[in-house]
Order: structure tokens, then C-alpha cells, then sequence
């Protein structure tokens, strides 16, 4: 059973950082300092659901489709950072929507990880 | 001077052209390397729309406007041809194609970045730009 709490966690995460994110896309600014740490926040829980499916996996785990998981794990570690790497790039409100699309996606990816985590599917 | 596509919302649109060209590839990739006999020609129009999204990540992110214009036309008709023929004959697609459905399995995302790579091409579009030949 994938732990289900540290899922939601950052599900919920994933979604109140996008919609904090939403808010400089509208007011057409740049994020500050709040929607950087907020997405360290996110990052930190989308690291312990990295180490825990990492755990999964090294107690002798083996998901039915076991590459694809593991793709969806390393997709899931590096959507965040990169994301704000392309944001920094762009210190306007369309970096902004580069981190919020960042954000939703992580929610998305913690539903395919749920979904292969322990198999058949 | 030529036409920059890599500022503003074109830095958005490399970034989820970018996701997609990762997403689609890696599928396509997992997909032909262990079950190819399953759905070839699904697979196969998988492995061809991630071509297409990283030619068309790198000819935004480059710059390249031709190449950008192709590549968004070839997606935008990929995903309506294969979306209609998914409807129209189920049979011929028994494996998923990020086009099928028009992307519904990618939320239809699919069928959206096309039409926004193009109206963003075409709204750079205003000043003449030299052919965009170079490296």
C-alpha cells in the first residue's frame, strides 16, 4: 500500500502552491520570496514521497509495470526544480504560471505513482 | 534580429512542451521497448508525437519559427486526425496514443498547446523576420 497520507499531503500541497502561484499570474508580478518557499515546501514533501517510494522499492517491491513507476518517481523529483529553474528565467507573471503548472502537475504524477505503486494496473 | 519565441509565454510553452516531449517519450519509449507487438501503430504514433513535441520544445526555445510553425500545424493535425479516427474506428487503436480521444488522457492538453503555440507564433508574427536558418 503506497502511504496514502504522504499522498494527499502532497496533493493538497501541490494544489495550494498552484493557487498561490495563480495569484501573481493575475495581478500580472513576478513571484517573491513567499511562492519560492512555498514551493520548497512542496519540494520537501515530494522528496519524502521520493524516499518513500525509494524504500518501496528497495524492500523487494517490484510494481507490475516497474520501469514506468520508476519514471513517474524520477518525473515527479524533478518536475518542481525545474520548474523553478524556467521561472527564474522569467521573473514575470508568466514565470509565475511556469510554477503553477509546475505545481498542478505534481498532483497529477502522486495519482500515477498511487495508481502503480504496488501494481496490477 | 530575428523574432525571439523563448520569453514570456513562450518560456511557459517550452516548459510544457518540454513536460510533454519528457511524458511522451518516456511512454513511447517503455511501450515499444516492452510490448510493441501489442498495438505497433498505436505505439508508433506515440513515438511520433514525442518527436514532435521535442523539435517543437527546441524550436521554441531556439527561436526557430518555421520549424515551430511545422511542428505546432503537424500536432494540431495529428491530434484531430488520430482523436476523429480513435472515435470513428475504436478497433484500430486498442492501445492509447497520447492523441487519442483528442489527449483526453492528458486532459486534452494535447489538443490546447497546438492552438496556443500557434497563436502565440502568430502573434510574434507582427514584425518581418529574416529566415531563421541559423544554429
Amino acid at each position: 500500500m503506497p502511504p496514502h497520507w504522504l499522498g494527499t499531503a502532497v496533493t493538497i500541497a501541490g494544489l495550494l502552491v498552484a493557487v498561490w502561484c495563480l495569484v501573481p499570474v493575475l495581478r500580472d508580478r513576478a513571484v517573491d520570496a513567499s511562492h519560492w518557499a512555498a514551493l520548497g515546501i512542496l519540494q520537501a514533501l515530494v522528496t519524502a514521497e521520493v524516499v518513500a517510494a525509494i524504500v518501496h522499492l528497495a524492500r523487494g517491491a517490484h510494481p507490475h509495470q516497474y520501469v514506468t513507476f520508476i519514471g513517474y518517481v524520477v518525473a515527479l523529483f524533478l518536475v518542481p526544480p525545474l520548474a523553478m529553474l524556467l521561472a527564474r528565467l522569467e521573473p514575470t507573471r508568466w514565470g509565475a504560471l511556469i510554477v503553477t503548472v509546475g505545481a498542478v502537475v505534481v498532483p497529477v504524477l502522486i495519482l500515477r505513482v498511487n495508481q502503480l505503486w504496488s501494481g496490477g494496473a | 534580429m530575428r523574432e525571439a519565441l523563448n520569453t514570456g509565454p513562450g518560456r511557459v510553452l517550452i516548459g510544457v512542451y518540454g513536460l510533454f516531449a519528457l511524458a511522451a517519450g518516456a511512454r513511447a519509449g517503455v511501450q515499444i521497448g516492452t510490448q510493441f507487438s501489442e498495438a505497433p501503430l498505436a505505439y508508433l504514433l506515440s513515438a511520433l508525437a514525442a518527436a514532435v513535441y521535442v523539435v517543437a520544445t527546441v524550436a521554441l526555445a531556439r527561436s526557430y519559427r518555421r520549424l515551430a510553425l511545422v511542428c505546432c500545424s503537424v500536432e494540431l493535425l495529428g491530434v484531430l486526425a488520430i482523436g476523429t479516427a480513435s472515435l470513428v474506428d475504436p478497433g484500430a487503436f486498442p492501445k492509447a496514443t497520447v492523441w487519442s480521444l483528442y489527449g483526453i488522457g492528458y486532459g486534452f492538453v494535447p489538443l490546447v498547446l497546438p492552438i496556443l503555440g500557434l497563436l502565440w507564433l502568430r502573434g510574434r508574427a507582427g514584425r518581418r523576420t529574416p529566415d531563421s536558418t541559423r544554429a
